[in-house]
């Protein structure tokens, strides 16, 4: 397959845009790179390996990602927290045009308000794409954990 | 500030204290891992439906020992110590796996599915030139081998001399809501684990107080999904070592859900999708929660159409691992397999109304720290550790404190 420089950019940018919401704490912008519809889920890679399907989070539209911020901020209770996203450029799996599949390597790090510094997960993020018009947004964004264990909990969004 | 004489010495006969040395000692520790975990109790180890087929292995644990659980030829499941006679090489570093018989990865010592060893390599030399003497027997260290006993589809294992039967151990007046769960064939849907930086016995505190639930967890109070009145009750087992928390649906017609859906187009304050607490009665008698815990380390959820089993694993005095597995039936419906993964929200690291437990056990963890000559208050609800109808109770918490010190002996 001959790489589309174009696409292979858009969806470089939107996973740029995308981690540097979370990381910079505009969590409420963050439902916002999905379709209305849009599917996002975080599953471990041995789940995925033995079929299972029931992993950390599992929302299957925008409206249940807004829903996911409003409990962090006004209901969840967890230490103050940010992250560091850290990715890989994308590999296009697949182009019809219209939709990509992309698969892209990520680390973060999780920074405490004490300043203690982890490596909280790495994993790959498996996204369905769709480019309409000068518009890139997920139809589904995978995240796939590479390790089964959380440190602690797990609030902000990966 | 009060000095104790003595600063591991139980401050008071009274189950409404607790010492935070508990906490923190690495000697205690130790002895918990013998007297508790190796001693007279029932140690959780996994789901039969984890080894769904004849000649598998898994592992899993005893406190902070490694064991490896086995489904024989003939379909019957053993445990046994995941340490080699030879060495003390783990026999199984993998999860899971199929297997006819188990060889060390050392030098090659091999072990049948019960655990027994059966071959010794080069044992008798070559050429006549090394070997082992023929009056060693290294079978007399062959690794331990468990009692096991599966109850609903629960594989249960101890190596404790004097422990009743698992059944009896659980006892009389929990049993029968480990089978209201149970009750059919399981279907794995998913595990994952999580990282507490917390001593064991702090979570499973935290799992046997059903006092924090509504106070904790905000979750369902600031989306106002339920009612705080709900009826429900805190069964614990005679000298207090299991308990259930339990809580009816407000509504078991599943019209819960749909007053919560009426609030939240009434309120500007709700949830978009409350589909997420969405459920059905699956069990037919109303209950919409129920946590049961069995001493020392296993949990058994239902909360809604969410079930899951959870194993504690200590990992020193201020680290444990928690594993999860979530679990639904053969033969469930699709709608009924859609709820419980939109339920699976709910539950786990990431839960809307569990996320704060793993950071709980932890503020206690760190909060107590130079205090061990300290003690919490746990007298919410008096000081028994009998069966109540009040949810507002410590009752079971005491339960866990009284099982704890006539096995440790403090
Ligand atoms: S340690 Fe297992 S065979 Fe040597
Ligand atoms: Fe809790």
């Amino acid at each position: 397959m001959s790489v589309n420089l174009e696409h292979q950019f858009r969806v470089q940018d939107l996973n740029a845009r995308y981690t540097e919401a979370i990381d910079d704490d505009r969590l409420e912008s963050w439902p916002d790179f999905f379709l209305p519809e849009g599917k996002y889920l975080i599953n471990t890679a041995e789940n995925v390996a033995h079929g299972l399907p029931l992993g950390f989070m599992f929302a299957t539209s925008q409206a249940m990602l807004r829903d996911r911020i409003k409990a962090l901020r006004q209901a969840n209770i967890y230490e103050a927290q940010r992250y560091r996203h850290v990715l890989t450029a994308p590999r296009l799996v697949e182009d019809n045009g219209g939709v990509l599949l992309a698969r892209t390597s990520f680390m973060v790090a999780r920074v405490m308000h004490s300043g203690e510094t982890m490596l909280f997960a790495t994993g790959m993020y498996e996204d369905r794409i769709v480019l309409n018009g000068d518009k890139t947004l997920f139809a589904e964004k995978k995240v796939i954990l590479d390790s089964r264990q959380i440190d602690t909990l797990l609030a902000i969004p990966l | 500030m009060n000095v104790v004489a003595n600063p591991r010495a139980w401050p008071s006969d009274s189950l409404t204290r607790v010492p935070y040395w508990v906490y923190s000692d690495q000697a205690l520790y130790d002895i918990e891992m013998e007297r508790i975990f190796r001693g007279d109790t029932w140690s959780f180890l996994c789901l039969e439906a984890e080894l769904p087929r004849p000649n598998m292995f898994r592992t899993s644990h005893l406190g902070d020992m490694s064991v490896v659980v086995t489904r024989d030829g003939e379909g019957k499941v053993h445990a046994f110590e995941n340490r080699c006679a030879h060495r003390g090489a783990l026999l199984c570093h993998k999860d899971r796996g199929d297997a006819k018989e188990i060889a060390c990865v050392y030098h090659n010592w091999t072990y049948d599915l019960c655990g027994k060893l059966t071959g010794v390599a080069f044992r008798r030399g070559i050429g006549g030139k090394g070997g082992m003497p023929p009056d060693s027997h290294p079978e007399e260290h062959a690794p331990r081998q468990l009692r096991v006993e599966t109850f609903c589809g629960l594989v249960f294992g101890t190596l404790g001399k004097n422990v009743k039967p698992l059944e009896e151990f659980i006892g009389a007046n929990i049993t029968p809501s480990v089978r209201r769960v149970m009750a059919k064939p399981v279907k794995l849907l998913g595990g994952y684990s999580q990282i507490l930086p917390s001593n064991w016995k702090l979570y499973m505190e935290n799992t046997k107080d059903s006092y924090h639930a509504s106070l904790l967890h905000m979750f369902f109070t600031t989306f106002r999904l339920n009612r705080l009145s709900q009826k429900g009750g805190l069964v614990v087992s005679e000298g207090g070592a299991n308990h259930i928390s339990y809580s009816m649906s407000a509504d078991t017609a599943g019209k819960e859900y749909e007053q919560a859906k009426m609030r939240s187009a009434n309120e500007g304050f709700a949830l978009e999708v409350p589909e997420v607490i969405k459920s059905v009665d699956e069990f037919g008698d109303g209950i919409g929660l129920q946590i049961l815990s069995v001493f020392p380390g296993f949990v058994l959820q239902q909360i809604r159409n969410s079930l899951a089993v959870r194993r504690i694993v200590p990992m020193g005095t201020d680290k444990t691992e928690l594993v999860w597995m979530m679990f639904g039936f053969e033969g469930d419906t699709q709608e009924l397999h859609d709820l419980r993964m939109m339920q699976s929200n709910l539950i786990g690291p990431g839960g809307f109304i569990s996320m704060e437990d793993g950071a709980a056990t932890g503020f206690v963890q760190r909060g107590s720290r130079g205090a061990a000559s300290e003690m919490s208050v746990v007298e919410m609800g008096g000081q028994g550790i009998g069966s109540e109808e009040s949810r507002v109770s410590e009752a079971a918490v005491r339960g866990f404190w009284n099982t704890y010190r006539q096995l440790m002996g403090v």
